[in-house]
């Protein structure tokens, strides 16, 4: 299959997915008024019969979700991934507590959503549900590895949260070169020895670009798109934290239990080594062109290069 | 399966003492709502409820949804006597290890078609159940039980409309309308008024029964099964506690287990 021509969002590939896994009649989708936000109106387009429309009731759809998965389907119900949140209790006890397999995508997640403002940038989503027990919890980087992952998703079994992103973001993956992208393994896009970047959504671009920013001055990073925060890649982190002696996370999220969270959590219990998170501080967004609102919030390349030096240096200090 | 009247009327004498000897043997529970309930259940599972002994998770059964699901001691008995659970079973109830959890859950016991314990959500899930038989060109019925104080939840509403748009005339929904919740009377909560109203005006078929004539719950459940023009409501009135006269229109006994003593008397009454 030859890649879409346009570059997109992280939605567009959850969109392309399910009219992928239609094929599968298992495969039913679920909205609440934003299908032509989160793309599930592709599904609903061509399979009209097979998408449920529950209206602006989020909590009723993930009820409806789960009782279709427990009659034999597989839901793929969405809708902005704040407003996946209000449903918290709903997917916590009503489809994660029977283990049923529902697959949550939160569209228009992190600041970079933009001009809506704060009551749409979800922050803390990734933080949320990592917590639920048998959760997997998934955020990709592009339109390409969001299609992928969803399809795996199919015959994965429990239940998931995805989030994707709103904005386009550049492509890191293309159909012929997908043997290494699997739910629960971080992928490395690139490799070098003196810091290691772990990235997930938005910010893998940005984490790449702090690389070449740092490889300037001489500095050699490893980039992860760690796509999946639950499970966790633990191998892979031991891995570069051995190799590189200091990681730095990126995300589009608060560094409170995200990706940041997760790898420190792991980092302290088992392998202590020097970490820098860039995330959210510990406030909400507000509204502003993406870019602006990115820069504000120092969500940027510089942010990541700058979390870099001193995770260096921490470890320098340390040896 | 079809059982008389007069087997209905002993098969819910038994369930009602295991549920006193399940909660007292717990020492928890929820006695009161299984009482107000088990009427209702046992006429359900003893005539037109489709399921297989020997195999529960059959996959074309009807479900049966119990939404209010610390009503599981009623659950269970009504298992029990169905000759799905064993009397071992029901006895360790609420013990550690045991597949009769606090509340009901599906991934404990075969048999079980919902994760309960969180209030408000069973006809949202049975509405899930509902469009999937369809999906499938099923006849399979879902029946879902909520509590009167239940209907408090939004999603109760959220589910009402939603089964109204899709037309989900295979769910059928029984309402346990005892007048009490866990504090105390619905009135001093929070008053739900004319439930059957609300529901016809949301777009279902209502019907209004005695929750303890037994012969009047067959009539309505057959009248539900075989009404398919809309989604179904039943309002039964019940008396929560029912049968033992000290636990009946009591809300000390919404969350409290009969201590042994107590056991002794509604046993005797039982009898
Ligand atoms: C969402 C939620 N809130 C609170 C509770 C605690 N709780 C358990 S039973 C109950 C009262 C239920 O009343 P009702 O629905 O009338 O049930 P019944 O009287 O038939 O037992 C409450 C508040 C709960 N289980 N779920």
């Amino acid at each position: 299959m030859s890649a879409p021509p346009e570059s997109c969002a992280s939605r567009d590939g959850y969109g392309r997915a399910l009219l992928r896994i239609a094929e599968d009649p298992r495969v039913v989708v679920l909205e609440a008024d934003l299908g032509k936000s989160t793309k599930s109106c592709l599904f609903r387009s061509e399979y009209p019969e097979r998408t449920v429309s529950l209206g602006i009731a989020e909590q009723n759809m993930m009820l409806v979700a789960a009782g279709m998965a427990s009659s034999g389907k597989i839901p793929f119900a969405s809708t902005f991934a704040i407003f996946t949140e209000r449903a918290f209790e709903q997917i916590r006890n009503g489809i994660a507590r029977p283990g049923l397999p529902v697959h949550i995508c939160g569209s228009h997640g992190g600041i970079h959503t933009g001009s809506d403002g704060s009551s749409a940038q979800a922050i803390e989503d990734l933080a949320i549900y990592r917590t639920i027990p048998g959760m997997t919890v998934i955020h990709p980087c592009d339109d390409i590895s969001a299609e992928e992952l969803t399809i795996q998703l199919v015959e994965m079994g429990g239940p998931s949260y995805m989030r994707t992103a709103r904005n386009k973001t550049m492509r890191q993956y293309d159909y012929e070169n997908m043997e290494h992208l699997r739910i629960g393994r971080g992928s490395v896009l690139r490799e070098g020895s003196d810091v290691a970047i772990l990235a997930c959504g938005v910010m893998v671009e940005m984490a790449l670009n702090a690389a070449s920013d740092l490889s300037d001055e001489g500095i050699e990073s490893t980039v992860v798109d760690m796509h999946t925060i639950k499970p966790l890649d633990n191998q892979l982190i031991d891995r570069l934290s051995e190799r590189c002696g200091c990681l730095v996370t990126a995300e589009d999220h608060i560094t409170f239990g995200g990706l940041g969270g997760a790898v420190a959590e792991w980092l302290s219990l088992n392998r202590p080594t020097p970490l820098e998170m860039v995330g959210v501080a510990d406030r909400f967004g507000e509204s502003g062109g993406t870019d602006d609102l990115m820069e504000a919030v120092g969500l940027t390349p510089t942010g990541i290069s700058n979390a870099a030096k001193r995770s260096i240096s921490r470890r320098n200090a340390v040896s | 399966m079809r059982l008389s009247l007069d087997e209905l009327t002993e098969m819910a004498r038994k369930c009602r003492k295991d549920i006193v000897r399940m909660t007292n043997a717990a020492g928890s529970g929820h006695p009161g709502g299984s009482l107000s309930a088990i009427d209702l259940m046992v006429a359900l599972y003893g005539t037109n409820l489709s399921f297989r002994v020997d195999e529960p998770e059959w996959e074309d059964r009807d479900r049966f949804i119990l939404s209010k699901g610390h009503a599981s001691p009623a659950m269970y008995a009504v298992l029990h006597q169905m000759g799905i659970l064993a009397e071992s079973d029901i006895m360790s109830f609420r013990k550690l290890g045991s597949i009769c959890q606090g509340h009901v859950d599906m991934r404990w016991t075969a048999g079980v078609d919902f994760s309960g314990g969180s209030l408000g959500m069973g006809m949202s899930f049975g509405l899930g159940c509902a469009i999937a038989a369809k999906m499938d060109g099923s006849n399979r019925l879902v029946w879902v039980m909520v509590g009167d104080g239940e209907t408090q939840e939004g999603q109760v509403w959220e589910a009402a409309m939603a089964a109204s748009h899709h037309n989900a005339t295979n769910l059928k929904v029984i309402i346990d309308r005892n007048g009490i919740q866990n504090d105390s009377f619905i009135d001093a909560q929070m008053e739900i008024g004319d439930i059957a109203a609300k529901f016809s005006s949301f777009g279902w078929d209502v019907k209004e029964v005695d929750g303890h004539d037994l012969a009047s719950v067959v009539g309505v459940i057959d009248w539900a099964a075989n009404t398919q023009e809309r989604p179904v409501a039943i309002v039964a009135n019940t008396i929560k506690g029912k049968g033992v006269s000290f636990m009946e229109n009591n809300p000390a006994f919404h969350g409290k287990a009969p201590t042994d003593e107590e056991l002794g008397l509604a046993l005797e009454e039982l009898a």
